[in-house]
C-alpha cells in the first residue's frame, strides 16, 4: 500500500436522504487495476463523480499523492492528474477523433489561453494527440468524424482523450459497455498494456473482463464497501457470493 | 477532413473576397443615400459579429448585448466636447475599453448562470443599464443625447481621413468590419476558439479534460463586449446621437436575429444576417399600397413572418442554405 497515488478516507455523498457512497475508504495504486464492482446503485460512478471532482463529498476525504484533494473543482483535480472517462460516451461528435484528443492534449499545455496562434500548430498537443490514438488503437482513423466512428471506436476514443491528458491515475467508467466480444478483447489488452505505467480503477459489469485484468476487487453494495481484496479473495467471499455474485447466478436461471 | 473542409474554405474565401470588392467599389457607383445605408448595415454586421461570438460559438444566448453598444456610444457623448469633436485615437480606445470593464463585471455575475437564466439576467443587466439612462438626468435622459461634431482622425496635424465625409467613414467602417472579420476567425481557428467550442459541446467534458471553463466563458463575454462597444461608438459616430434605446432589448433581440437569420454558429452568416435584415426592412416598408391597406406601413408583419419562415425551414440559417448546396456544413469551423 506504499504505491498509493490515490486514497479515500471515509468518502460520503448524500443525495438528499440517500447516502449513494457512504463511508468509502480505498487507495488506488500505481501499476494496479483496481476494479470496483457492484450491484446497479451501488454507488460506484458516485464513487468515479467523487473522486474526479465532478461530485462534491458530503464528508470524507480525498488524497492524490499526499495531496489533499477534496471538494477541489474537476478541472483542477484533472490537471492534478486524475483522467476519467465516461459510462455514457461523452466526446465531441462534431469534432473529428483527432481533434477530440487534441482537444484534450491541448489542456495540458502551459496555457491554453492562446488567442491567435492555429490551433493545429502546437507540436505538442499534437504529438500527444497522436500517441494517445496509437495507444487505444485507433491508429488512422484520426481524420473521422467522432459522430461516424463505430460505437466501440467511440469508446475507445473515450478512454484515448483521457490518455491525451497524460494521467496518473485512470477512472474508467464501464469501458466496455455495449461492446462486442473482439472489440471487448482489444480494450482489455489495452487495460494490460497501461496499467504498467498508470494506477487504474476500472467499473465494469462484464466480469470475464474484470477477473481478467483486475489485481484488487472492490465489492460495493448500498454505496458502502462489502469487501476489498485480490480476485482471489473476492471469488471465495461468502459475503460476496451472497449479495452479488450470487444473487447474478440466481437471476440467471 | 482536410481535403473536404479546404475545398469549403476556399470557396468561402473567394465569395467573401467578391463581397469584399464589391464593397470597395460601392461609395464609386452610388449615391450617398446607399453609401450611408450600408455603412449602417456594416456597422450592424460588426455588432451581430459579436453576438455570434458568445452565442453561436460559446452557446451563451445573451440578451443584452445592447448594452455594450450602448455604453460606448455613450462614452463617445461623453468624450466630446460640446460643439467640438473627440479625438478619434483615443475615444475609440475608451469606448472599447469601458465596454470591455463592463463586460467583465456584468460577466463574472452572469457566467455563473446558464440556458434560460443566463438569458433572463443579461436581458435584466441590459435594462439596468437603459432605465439608468432614461430615468436620471446624467447624459440627456431619455431623449438622449447629439454629437455634434464627429471624432477628429488627425495625428500632429495630418488628417487620415475626415469622419464628417460620409465616403471617408464608410470605408472607416469598412477597414473595421473587416478586421472584426479577421481577428475574430484567426481567435475561433486558435486553441482558445477551439476550447469555446467544445465547452458549447460539452462543458462537463471539458471540465474534466482540465480546461477551466468559466474563464474561457468569461475571455469570450468580454472580447464579445468589446466588439458590441466598437459597433457601438460607430453607429453613434455616424447617426451623430446617443439614445437610451441603443440600450435597450429592442436592439438586443434584433442583433439575435441577425444572427439566427444568417446562421448561428459562423462568422459571415452573422454578417450576412445582419445585411439581409436591413435589406429585407427597406424592401418591406416600400412595399405598395395594395386596395384600401399600405402594405409598407405594416412591415413588421412581412418581417416577422419571414423571419419565423428562415427560423424554421433553415435551421443554419440563410447560410445553410448555400452551404448545403455546396456541401455539408461543417459542425465546428467557421
Amino acid at each position: 500500500m506504499t504505491d498509493a497515488i490515490l486514497s479515500t478516507q471515509g468518502l460520503t455523498r448524500y443525495f438528499g436522504g440517500l447516502a449513494a457512497v457512504s463511508n468509502v475508504t480505498l487507495a488506488f495504486n500505481k501499476a494496479e487495476v483496481h476494479a470496483v464492482i457492484g450491484p446497479n446503485g451501488a454507488g460506484k460512478s458516485t464513487l468515479i463523480n467523487l473522486l474526479s471532482g465532478d461530485l462534491a463529498p458530503s464528508a470524507g476525504s480525498i488524497s492524490l499523492l499526499g495531496l489533499d484533494i477534496t471538494g477541489l473543482p474537476a478541472h483542477r483535480i484533472s490537471q492534478l492528474g486524475v483522467g476519467r472517462s465516461y459510462q455514457k460516451t461523452n466526446i465531441f461528435l462534431p469534432f473529428t477523433a483527432f481533434e477530440n484528443c487534441r482537444l484534450a492534449a491541448q489542456s495540458r499545455l502551459p496555457s491554453s489561453m492562446r488567442f491567435f496562434r492555429p490551433a493545429g500548430r502546437h507540436q505538442s498537443a499534437n504529438q500527444a494527440a497522436e500517441r494517445a490514438m496509437v495507444q487505444a488503437g485507433l491508429e488512422g482513423r484520426g481524420g473521422v468524424v467522432a459522430a461516424a466512428l463505430s460505437h466501440g471506436e467511440q469508446r475507445q476514443l473515450e478512454i484515448a482523450m483521457t490518455l491525451a491528458t497524460q494521467p496518473r491515475l485512470l477512472l474508467l467508467d464501464e469501458p466496455l459497455a455495449g461492446m462486442g466480444a473482439e472489440e471487448s478483447a482489444r480494450v482489455v489488452e489495452l487495460l494490460q498494456k497501461l496499467v504498467r505505467d498508470h494506477a487504474i480503477l476500472l467499473v465494469e459489469h462484464d466480469m470475464d473482463a474484470v477477473f481478467a485484468v483486475a489485481n484488487v476487487l472492490t465489492v460495493m453494495v448500498n454505496g458502502t464497501v462489502l469487501e476489498s481484496g485480490t480476485p482471489e479473495q473476492i471469488r471465495n467471499s461468502a459475503a460476496v457470493q451472497e449479495a452479488y455474485l450470487g444473487a447474478e447466478e440466481a437471476s440467471h436461471e | 477532413m482536410a481535403s473536404v473542409s479546404s475545398g469549403r474554405s476556399r470557396a468561402g474565401m473567394v465569395t467573401l473576397l467578391i463581397c469584399l470588392a464589391a464593397l470597395l467599389f460601392l461609395p464609386a457607383v452610388s449615391e450617398k443615400f446607399y453609401v450611408q445605408l450600408f455603412t449602417k448595415m456594416m456597422i450592424m454586421a460588426i455588432f451581430a459579429m459579436s453576438l455570434d461570438l458568445i452565442m453561436g460559438y460559446a452557446g451563451l444566448v445573451s440578451f443584452g448585448h445592447a448594452a455594450f453598444f450602448g455604453s460606448a456610444g455613450y462614452v463617445l457623448a461623453y468624450a466630446a466636447p460640446q460643439y467640438q469633436a473627440a479625438n478619434f485615437w483615443t475615444s475609440l480606445p475608451l469606448a472599447m475599453g469601458l465596454s470591455a470593464l463592463l463586460a467583465l463585471a456584468i460577466g463574472l455575475l452572469v457566467l455563473r448562470t446558464a440556458g434560460i437564466y443566463f438569458i433572463m439576467v443579461t436581458l435584466a443587466f441590459a435594462q439596468m443599464l437603459y432605465f439608468l439612462f432614461h430615468d436620471t438626468k446624467i447624459v440627456g435622459g431619455s431623449d438622449g443625447v447629439y454629437i455634434y461634431v464627429r471624432p477628429d482622425a488627425s495625428i500632429a496635424g495630418w488628417k487620415p481621413f475626415d469622419l464628417e465625409n460620409y465616403n471617408h467613414l464608410y470605408y472607416v467602417v469598412l477597414v473595421l468590419v473587416t478586421l472584426t472579420f479577421l481577428l475574430l476567425r484567426r481567435v475561433l481557428g486558435s486553441l482558445f476558439g477551439r476550447v469555446i467550442v467544445g465547452i458549447r459541446t460539452n462543458e462537463q467534458r471539458m471540465k474534466s479534460l482540465g480546461f477551466p471553463t468559466f474563464r474561457y466563458k468569461l475571455a469570450c463575454f468580454v472580447i464579445s463586449g468589446t466588439l458590441a462597444g466598437m459597433a457601438g461608438y460607430l453607429a453613434a459616430t455616424q447617426f451623430g446621437v446617443v439614445n437610451p434605446d441603443m440600450l435597450g432589448w429592442h436592439l438586443s433581440g434584433s442583433a439575435m436575429m441577425m444572427v439566427i437569420l444568417g446562421g448561428m454558429g459562423t462568422l459571415s452568416g452573422a454578417a450576412l444576417g445582419a445585411f439581409v435584415m436591413m435589406l429585407a426592412e427597406i424592401g418591406f416598408q416600400a412595399l405598395p399600397q395594395a386596395g384600401a391597406i399600405n402594405l409598407g406601413k405594416h412591415w413588421q408583419l412581412f418581417m416577422g413572418t419571414f423571419i419565423v419562415l428562415v427560423a424554421l425551414l433553415l435551421p443554419h440559417g440563410l447560410l445553410g442554405l448555400i452551404g448545403s448546396v455546396r456541401g455539408r456544413k461543417e459542425g465546428a469551423g467557421d
